[in-house]
């Protein structure tokens, strides 16, 4: 099971992100739980700057924009 | 080299639509065609242009630049960067407590947030085709004048005092290990072509998908006003003899919010019709870089007093700069 944190403040494009790695795991059928952290906070503790970002199991793997969706298959089949 | 959209918005106007060069509408309509999309080619191939040059600038290579500066030069370069960085305004809240962490004083981090929405390259590209490049150079420098003083002043008034707890403690520790902030090595790997390439057609699709609405709405009561105002009517109300007009459009623009896309097309028929630039300017910029959704998002980090200070100063800010234009203009 991985658990997978979108980081943003609720735009978009984050809600973009967190949907399409829901949809390539379940294509993949790879098991994940997907939640967007809102909180500035939060996502200051990960040392983000450009959202969304994406955290896979506590380790950032990608920030700045909606991810490319071969990245995306990538992580997920690690 | 412009002159084409205008033989194509007459063609289909005058020609495929059969209207009257002489109607109001037919005026009204050849300019809303020949404004959308003369503004439609130019965003397309400019944002592709300025993304393929600036696909290597990040928000972050910005903030270990901005730290390893003196406060001096950091206003300037930090209203600098916030021109030409792009980045998403969703992000400003992210973007605020990663260049707070790094020690950077909060006036530096204002002077590049309040800077970035005022100007952008959309912005200036379509500042320079509809008005000119006289009127251009002057909004980019008046718009990186208010964030630079803005800056200073936020600093000269100690604001990082109200901000949100967590926040004021994150720049303390970020001050405080200053140096070591600078130096994180951040990985900018070298982008091949391939890359800039994809950056810069993503780039283009995003923007042009999120402004586009922006435009035509804009240059729509842009149209509006050019056929149906009655000339010279802007000009015997809202002329530069009413002291007032500055503030009140000010105000007009707060709840107005759009972004310097949308409300470029709209200045050009305001000063068309007649209204003096420093009102239009000041209208401009208080719909761009002063709204509520914004502020409500920066409530994330500061206290409701910086706000509130925040907010007037700007008011202040554009104010004066209409005043101060509607003044010198006879000068120009």
């Amino acid at each position: 099971m991985k658990i997978i944190k979108v980081l943003g403040s609720g735009c978009t494009k984050c809600k973009k992100a967190a949907e399409l790695i829901e949809k390539v795991a379940a294509e993949q059928g790879v098991a994940v739980t997907v939640s967007k952290e809102t909180d500035p906070q939060t996502i200051m503790s990960y040392g983000v700057m450009s959202t969304p970002a994406v955290v896979i199991d506590e380790v950032l793997v990608h920030t700045g924009s909606v991810p490319q969706e071969a990245s995306v298959k990538e992580w997920l089949a690690k | 080299m412009l002159g084409i959209f205008g033989d194509f918005a007459s063609w289909l106007t005058y020609g495929v639509m059969g209207l009257s060069a002489q109607t109001k509408l037919g005026d009204a309509v050849h300019f809303f065609i020949e404004d959308v999309s003369k503004i439609f080619a130019l965003l397309v191939l400019m944002i592709y242009v300025i993304a393929l040059l600036r696909a290597s600038l990040n928000v972050e290579t910005v903030r270990d630049y901005l730290a390893s500066k003196h406060r001096s030069v950091g206003y300037i370069m930090g209203s600098s960067f916030g021109a030409i960085t792009p980045f998403c305004s969703c992000s400003s809240i992210p973007v605020f407590l990663g260049f707070t962490s790094a020690g950077i004083p909060v006036g530096i981090t204002m002077a590049f947030l309040i800077t970035s929405p005022l100007i952008n390259e959309v912005a200036v590209l379509l500042l320079m085709s509809l008005l000119g490049w006289k009127f251009t150079v002057l909004y980019v420098i008046i718009g990186m004048g208010v964030g630079i003083l803005g800056g200073v002043f936020l600093d000269a008034i100690r604001a990082e005092r109200w901000l949100q707890s967590f926040a004021a403690k994150a720049l303390e520790r970020g001050q405080n290990s200053a140096p070591a902030a600078g130096t994180i090595p951040v990985e900018t790997p070298k982008m091949t072509m391939q890359e800039r390439h994809q950056f810069a057609k993503d780039e283009s699709f995003e923007i042009f998908g999120r402004v586009w609405k922006w435009v035509i709405v804009g240059v729509g009561l842009g149209a509006a006003l050019h056929g149906f105002v009655p000339d010279g009517w802007i000009q015997e109300h809202l002329g530069d003899g009413q002291w007032w007009s500055v503030p009140a459009a000010v105000l007009l623009g707060i709840p107005l919010y759009s972004n310097a896309t949308g409300v470029i097309p709209v200045m050009e028929s305001l000063i068309v019709n007649g209204l003096p630039i420093g009102t239009t300017l000041a209208f401009c910029m208080s719909t761009v870089a002063a709204s509520f959704p914004e502020f409500i998002l920066l409530k994330q980090v500061m206290q409701w007093k910086l706000l509130a200070i925040l907010f007037v100063m700007l008011l202040c800010a554009f104010t004066l700069v209409g005043w101060l234009f509607n003044f010198f203009t006879p000068f120009l």
